[in-house]
């Protein structure tokens, strides 16, 4: 595995780590891993650090939703143009361009739901090119981030075993 | 009661105190625990649940389900090892039946099994129950734990009937290369000893292909490989390993398990099936973190000067701890309320050491050996 993968899988899972446990991890040197970051970001393979939060659990904490939006195209716009457009908003929290029965699968973060429907409503559902706008909102979140949401450590191995 | 002499002679493992200082305390971080901080992968779990919901829960054929068979010899191709699933491979309950097996199958009363150590805490009393008598070959820190043909030679070992091997080696990380097998299987060839290598840590190398004795000219014909899904896939409380070896050997092992456990347990026969078909990935994935990890132990060790080579294999550490391994184990648990084993609980050559299992989190890794590194800056 080259240097810069090696730090990536170290990050992927854990963007705090510094640089001296990654070179360790790694087998790296300091140098090396600076290095690494430093090219992953230039080459925006690495976009941004941020922490895996369980909403819920913040008191005032946020709505979130997934959003289907349908779009139809025209000989000047095609679909990075409206999703430049869409992706400016700041409530918008992730989009993509997915396959499927809609186009575009949007997160959208609030403080209210009356906060997401009316972003929905009054911003994205009168842009020209879309056509039709499903809101999700996300009830429960069970895993983001790839990291299961429950309580604790519920190691029941024997404290030493052989 | 009146207990056979043989209970009565077979001593407590040397852990057992460890277990019950540790589980005195509720502040403990354990890096004293030998089996894997992950769960199966969930698809084996899945797979198992199945066949308990289809009703599965049947004895299965003495040597094992056939189609774990299969695949058991398909997965050892990758080691260059060919077994044929119906005659020379048997599913057992753990890797500890197999070897338990494998010395009832192949010791006679008197008959002297030579056993390299520190190592694994199982072998000597499996060899004591079947009659046999251990003779100790010491490996030693300066040869990284491996074994040598001096180290056979100077223990006496031509004289043994049987060896058994441990690589990757619990407690010491240890790996040996096909180049260190080639003089060990020319010592045992050329005084026609037969071998037990217990292989079950052959899926957690690191940066190197797992090498095996089996494969070096001459040696297939007098070696049971043992190995099984506890370790691989995280798997250790379903119980499930296996023997690999010439038809006689298996059947003689096969002809003991079916009046002693008739057959391993059924459920995880199909979380196994699962986990070769389907689970290489996890497997990867568990391998890449228990890599991160040893590197950042190992490099933490030697940062704080206690000398550890860097361990090939399995998810230990064995840092030399400049003294009495006992003392520093004992007041590193009382000091810093974290566990480890000392070295010379596995036997001669492990003593001076600690085993450091990092099958914990990182997190606590870092917490572990921080705490170490504030007990021996203490100590100096």
């Amino acid at each position: 595995m080259d240097a810069e993968r090696e730090v990536l899988d170290v990050l992927a899972r854990n963007a705090r780590e510094d640089i001296d446990d990654i070179a360790a991890q790694t087998g790296l040197d300091a140098a090396a891993v600076e290095e690494a970051i430093a090219a992953l970001e230039a080459d925006n393979v690495v976009h941004g650090y941020q922490a895996v939060i369980d909403w819920d659990r913040v008191d005032e904490g946020k709505i979130r939703a997934v959003v289907e939006i349908n779009v139809e195209l025209d000989r000047e716009t095609g679909y990075e143009q409206v999703a430049d457009r869409i992706a400016k908003f700041p409530a918008v929290d992730a989009l993509h361009l997915v396959s499927g029965d809609y186009d575009f699968a949007v997160e959208v973060l609030g403080e209210t739901m009356q906060d997401v429907s009316r972003f929905i409503s009054e911003q994205v559902a009168p842009m020209p090119e879309v056509t039709q706008t499903v809101t999700h909102y996300i009830m429960e979140t069970y895993k983001d981030g790839g990291v299961r949401f429950e309580d604790g450590d519920d190691d029941d191995r024997l404290s030493v075993s052989p | 009661m009146r207990l056979s002499e043989r209970a009565r002679d077979l001593p407590e493992s040397g852990i057992r105190k460890f277990f019950e200082l540790a589980e005195a305390r509720d502040d403990v971080i354990s890096l004293g625990v030998g089996e894997p901080d992950f769960s199966a992968p969930w698809a084996a779990r899945n797979a198992a649940i199945d066949s308990l919901e289809r009703g599965k829960t049947s004895y299965t054929s003495n040597r094992g389900m056939a189609a774990l068979r299969e695949r058991i010899a398909a997965q050892h191709e990758r080691y260059d090892q060919s077994y044929d699933p119906a005659e020379e491979v048997l599913v057992t309950t753990g890797a500890s039946e197999a070897v338990d097996l494998a010395f009832r199958a192949l010791v006679d009363p008197g008959d002297t099994v030579a056993v390299h150590e520190p190592t694994y805490i199982s072998y000597g009393p499996g060899i004591e129950l079947a009659g046999g008598e251990r003779l100790t070959v010491p490996t030693r820190a300066e040869d990284d734990f491996a074994l040598t043909r001096s180290a056979l030679e100077a223990s006496g070992a031509a004289d043994a009937d049987l060896l058994v091997l441990c690589y990757p080696n619990n407690p010491t990380g240890a790996t040996m290369t096909d180049e260190q097998y080639a003089a060990v299987a020319a010592f045992c060839r050329e005084n026609d000893i037969r071998v037990i290598a217990d292989e079950i840590y052959a899926a957690l190398t690191y940066g190197t292909d797992h090498a095996s004795i089996v494969t070096r000219p001459g040696m297939r014909e007098r070696t049971v490989v043992v190995n099984g899904f506890s370790k691989a896939y995280a798997m250790t409380g379903l119980r499930l390993g296996y023997a690999l070896g010439p038809t006689e050997a298996i059947d003689a092992m096969n002809r003991i398990h079916q009046y002693t456990m008739l057959s391993a347990p059924t459920t995880p026969q199909y979380a196994a099936i699962e986990a070769l078909d389907r689970c290489d990935d996890e497997v990867t994935e568990m391998v890449d973190e228990y890599n991160r990890r040893r590197r950042l132990v190992v490099s933490r060790f030697n940062e704080m000067g206690l000398d550890t080579f860097e361990p090939g294999g399995a998810f230990y550490a064995f840092p030399d701890c400049g003294g009495d391994d006992e003392v520093f184990a004992e007041e590193l648990l009382e000091a810093q309320g974290v566990a480890v084993v000392p070295g010379s609980v596995f036997g001669a050559g492990g003593e001076g050491h600690l085993r450091v299992s990092y099958a914990t989190s990182m997190r606590e890794l870092k917490e572990a050996t921080d705490r170490i590194a504030t007990f021996v800056n203490g100590r100096n």
